[in-house]
C-alpha cells in the first residue's frame, strides 16, 4: 500500500535521470538527480560561497525564523484572545487588519532595511510579517467558536475574568490557534527564503546560499538548496502537527 | 435555606424597537429548605429564563430573588447550576472537569484532587476519570455535570432539563441517581423540565408555568412517599392533573 505512494515519483526521478544521462537535458540549466545530490555534498563540505556550510546557512535561517515567529506568536495570540473575547476591541482593530493584511510581507523588504537596516533584524521583520496575521486570525476566530455555554458553566462555578481567560477561552482556541501557527510558519518560512535574497548582512541562510549559487552558477547546488528549503519546511510541518495532536487529544 | 421570587419579571429589549420579548410576569414562589422542585410550562415559557436569574446569569428587570430574607448577589456561592447540554468543558478530563470549580476557589491540587475522586467514586465514574468529555455516554456527561456542581457545595441547585437528551432508559436511571444523591444531601433543587412523569417521579412540589409571559398558574404538592412507583395510581392521578392544566393553557387564547 504505502508503495505506490513512491512508485510516480521513482518513475519521474529515473526517467528525469535517464535524459541526463543522454544529454537530452542540458546540465547548465536543470542538473540531474546524480549531480544534485553531488551537489549537495558540495553544499556541505566545502560550502556556498566556500567555507560556508550547508549547516550554517540552516542554522542562520532557523534563527531568523524562530525570532520573527517567534514574536509573532507571543504577540497574536493574546492579542487574538483579547480582540475574540472584546467586540469593541475587535471592531477597532479589525480595519487596521483588514487594511495591512494584504500588503505581501515582501513588498515590506524596501521598507524593513530603512528601519531595520540589513541584517538579521529585517529579515524577523519580515517573517513576522507573515507569521503574524494568520495566527492572530485563526486565534480569534478559535475565541469566537467556543460554545457560549462553556463561559457561563465557568460563570456558575464562580469563574472571574481571568479564569474564564485562562480556563474557559485560551484552551477553548488551541486547535485553532494551532492551525493558524502552522499556516504561519508555512508563511514564514517562504518569506524567510526570499527574505534571505536581499537583506542579509552575515553571509549566511538558505536563501542567500542558492542566490550565491546562482551567481557562480551551479545549478546542481541551486536545487540541491531548494529541496533543503522544502525539506526543512516539511520537517517544520510534521513538527508542530505531532505537539498538536498531542495536546489537543480531547479533540 | 429559603429562596422566594418578589414580584420578579422579564423583559428582552430587542435590537430594534417593538422587539422585546416579555418573559416572566410578576412571578411570586417561595421555595422551602430542602424541597425538590419542578418548574413545568409549555416550552420556551420561560423556565430556563427563571433558573439563569437565580443563577446569576441574567439580570431581573424588576422583582427581587431573595435568599433566607437577603435580596441575593449575582452568582452567589450558594447557588450551582447543571445544564441541559452538559456544557463540560471538552478539552478537561473527567476529573479535570469535576476540579474545576475547585481550581477556580484556589483549592490546592492534592486536596482537590482528593475531593473529586470521592466524586468519581460516588458517581460511578471510576474507570473514566481520565477520559475526554467525547469518550462518555450521556449518562456519564450528565453525572460529570452534576459531580462539577456539587462538588462546590450549593444550597441550592439548579437543573436546566439534565435529562432532556438522555434516552428513557438512562432517564429513569438518572432520575433515581439524583434522588439518592439529594436524599443524602438535602440540597434545596429547582429542576426544570417539560415532561411531566419526571416532574411527578421527583418532585415534592410541582410548579406550572404558563405560556410566554410566564405566570405561576398552579402549585401542586407531589404527597407520596419515596420510592415512587411511577406506574401507580396515585403518580397517574397527579399526572393527569399537570397535564389537563398544561392542555387548557396551551388552548387559551392568545
Amino acid at each position: 500500500m504505502k508503495k505506490d505512494r513512491y512508485l510516480l515519483l521513482l518513475l519521474l526521478i529515473s526517467i528525469w535521470q535517464g535524459l541526463s544521462s543522454l544529454h537530452l537535458i542540458p546540465s547548465y540549466k536543470l542538473a540531474s538527480p546524480v549531480e544534485i545530490i553531488l551537489g549537495f555534498i558540495d553544499l556541505m563540505i566545502v560550502g556556498v560561497p566556500p567555507g560556508h556550510l550547508l549547516h550554517h546557512h540552516v542554522l542562520y535561517s532557523l534563527y531568523r525564523v524562530a525570532l520573527g515567529y517567534g514574536v509573532a506568536a507571543l504577540l497574536a495570540i493574546p492579542l487574538g484572545l483579547l480582540m475574540g473575547w472584546f467586540p469593541k476591541l475587535r471592531r477597532m482593530v479589525s480595519p487596521l487588519v483588514e487594511v495591512v493584511r494584504p500588503i505581501p510581507p515582501l513588498a515590506w523588504i524596501p521598507i524593513a532595511i530603512l528601519w531595520f537596516g540589513i541584517g538579521i533584524k529585517s529579515a524577523a521583520f519580515i517573517i513576522f510579517l507573515g507569521a503574524f496575521f494568520p495566527i492572530l486570525l485563526n486565534t480569534i476566530a478559535g475565541v469566537l467558536s467556543i460554545n457560549p455555554l462553556l463561559v457561563e458553566a465557568a460563570r456558575t462555578l464562580h469563574a472571574k475574568e481571568k479564569d474564564i481567560f485562562y480556563k474557559v477561552l485560551l484552551p477553548g482556541s488551541v486547535p485553532s490557534i494551532f492551525v493558524g501557527m502552522r499556516i504561519g510558519i508555512g508563511v514564514g518560512w517562504m518569506t524567510l527564503v526570499a527574505a534571505e535574497f536581499t537583506g542579509v548582512k552575515e553571509g549566511f541562510g538558505l536563501g542567500y546560499m542558492i542566490m550565491t549559487a546562482r551567481d557562480i552558477q551551479r545549478p546542481d547546488e541551486i536545487l540541491a538548496g531548494m529541496l533543503v528549503i522544502g525539506v526543512i519546511g516539511l520537517l517544520i510541518d510534521v513538527g508542530l502537527r505531532a505537539t498538536e495532536s498531542r495536546m489537543i487529544r480531547w479533540r | 435555606m429559603t429562596l422566594e421570587f418578589l414580584d420578579l419579571s422579564k423583559t428582552f429589549s430587542g435590537e430594534m424597537e417593538g422587539e422585546s420579548v416579555h418573559t416572566l410576569d410578576h412571578i411570586e414562589y417561595r421555595v422551602e429548605n430542602g424541597r425538590f422542585v419542578t418548574i413545568i410550562g409549555p416550552s420556551g415559557c420561560g423556565k430556563t429564563t427563571l433558573l439563569r436569574i437565580i443563577a446569576g446569569l441574567e439580570k431581573a428587570s424588576a422583582g427581587k430573588v431573595l435568599l433566607d430574607g437577603k435580596e441575593m448577589v449575582q452568582g452567589s456561592e450558594e447557588v450551582g447550576m447543571v445544564f441541559q447540554e452538559y456544557a463540560l468543558f471538552p478539552w478537561r478530563t473527567t476529573l479535570q472537569n469535576i476540579e474545576m470549580g475547585l481550581e477556580i476557589r484556589g483549592i490546592s491540587r492534592e486536596k482537590r484532587r482528593l475531593t473529586a475522586m470521592e466524586y468519581v467514586k460516588n458517581f460511578d465514574l471510576a474507570g473514566f476519570e481520565n477520559r475526554y468529555p467525547r469518550e462518555l455516554s450521556g449518562g456519564m456527561k450528565q453525572r460529570v455535570a452534576i459531580a462539577r456542581t456539587l462538588i462546590m457545595n450549593p444550597r441550592i441547585v439548579l437543573m436546566d432539563e439534565p435529562f432532556g437528551s438522555l434516552d428513557s432508559q438512562t432517564r429513569n436511571a438518572m432520575q433515581e441517581f439524583l434522588l439518592k444523591i439529594w436524599q443524602k444531601r438535602g440540597d434545596t433543587i429547582i429542576f426544570v423540565t417539560h415532561n411531566v412523569d419526571e416532574a411527578v417521579f421527583l418532585s415534592d412540589e410541582i410548579v406550572v408555568l404558563s405560556r410566554r409571559p410566564a405566570r405561576m398558574i398552579k402549585r401542586i404538592e407531589v404527597e407520596l412517599s419515596r420510592p415512587r412507583d411511577r406506574t401507580s395510581e396515585e403518580c397517574n392521578k397527579i399526572r393527569r392533573d399537570v397535564l389537563k392544566i398544561l392542555e387548557e393553557e396551551m388552548k387559551r387564547e392568545g
